[in-house]
């Protein structure tokens, strides 16, 4: 890999650093507080890599809850992301064995940066994709390994830089507004998430915001595909 | 060996594939040899902007506006973040002004 794709990949992924390492250490800190050290930590960041489901985890992993009670709790938390490969299927497919890696890794914050990008032209895309891939899940990874290594020992009040996540999502938010012709998409999404929220509160709104999206932009994609898209996630 | 690793082991490996599972779904789904249907593609060009809107909600979502601070440090935060990004469309700017001042925000001025 070239060094400028991995420079260019290391710097759109820096809001992700700050928001995965401390995300992850606050992880680290509670998994070595329910009794498991930092290996467990490593092996859970490496081959489950979620948010909010390891901390869901947590609370699982002294047993005593069903295996059928796990797997659907599982596939609720973490049922948005059937929506994200949608998005990806031509460009993943093209990527060979390089592209189950990019399926295993597309987090919520890996899914926005691919699409935020606009990558220049010099650079290779699969690459750039793979990079930032597999930053993102570094960053995961250390920080959880982190956070159950040195606990509370930490010096500084790092009190919400997690809002990091919230203002990257912000950022890509209004890229997408610029970048895209039409803005219904991001305005459906706006009111489906509200609506959502209000009707089904803050544990239950993401899967059917994400439901109603689908169905309302299936029903104006005629009126939106008018005025051609540029293409997305470049 | 011991149910004290093996109990938390089998529980990671369930939650590990069922996670990978449901980002595999719309590979499984459409991802085949085949051409992947129309009315697929032009969902997934459409949502995008949707899911991101969405995921914008999804971090505010434990904002609550009965009890103090009543989501000033948040939404002043985010505000920020929008106005610095639309200025400059700088994404570091953006992102690190708006988290610092959201830190100050939540540590010293809303306690």
């Amino acid at each position: 890999m070239k060094r400028e794709t991995l420079k260019y990949a290391f710097i759109q992924t820096l809001p992700v650093l700050f928001g995965y390492v401390f995300m992850g250490m606050a992880f680290g800190i509670l998994l070595e507080k329910a009794g498991y050290n930092f290996i467990w930590a490593f092996f859970i960041s490496l081959i489950i890599y979620a948010g909010s489901m390891q901390f869901v985890l947590i609370s699982m992993l002294g047993g005593g809850m069903g295996l059928l009670s796990m797997i659907v709790l599982t596939l609720s938390v973490q049922s948005r992301h059937i929506f994200y490969g949608l998005s990806f299927i031509e460009k993943f497919k093209a990527m060979g064995k390089w592209g189950w890696y990019m399926i295993f890794s597309l987090t919520d914050e890996t899914y926005s940066l691919l699409c935020g990008m606009n990558i220049p032209k010099e650079l290779n895309q699969k690459q750039v994709f793979l990079a930032v891939a597999a930053l993102d899940q570094s960053y995961w990874i250390i920080g959880c390994t982190l956070g159950a290594v040195i606990g509370s020992f930490i010096g500084f009040d790092t009190t919400g830089i997690d809002f990091a996540m919230t203002a990257l999502f912000v950022v890509i938010f209004i890229e997408q507004w610029y970048s895209y012709q039409s803005h219904l998409p991001a305005l459906v999404g706006m009111v489906c998430g509200v609506a959502s929220l209000v009707i089904f509160g803050a544990g239950a709104f993401i899967l059917p915001a994400l439901i109603a999206s689908v169905c309302l932009l299936l029903v104006f994609k005629n009126s939106i595909k008018q005025g051609e898209n540029q293409e997305v996630c470049q | 060996m011991s149910s004290d690793f093996l109990t938390p082991f089998l529980v990671i490996l369930v939650v590990a594939a069922c996670t990978f599972l449901t980002r595999f779904l719309p590979f499984a789904l459409f991802g085949g040899g085949k051409e992947v249907p129309a009315l697929v593609k032009n969902l997934g060009d459409l949502l995008p902007p949707a899911v991101i809107a969405i995921l914008v909600v999804y971090c505010l979502k434990g904002v609550s506006f009965m009890v103090p601070p009543h989501g000033f440090p948040e939404f002043i935060s985010v505000g920020i973040v929008a106005l610095l990004h639309i200025w400059k469309r700088n994404n570091l700017l953006s992102i690190g002004g708006g988290t610092l001042l959201y830190m100050v925000l939540i540590q010293m001025v809303f306690i």
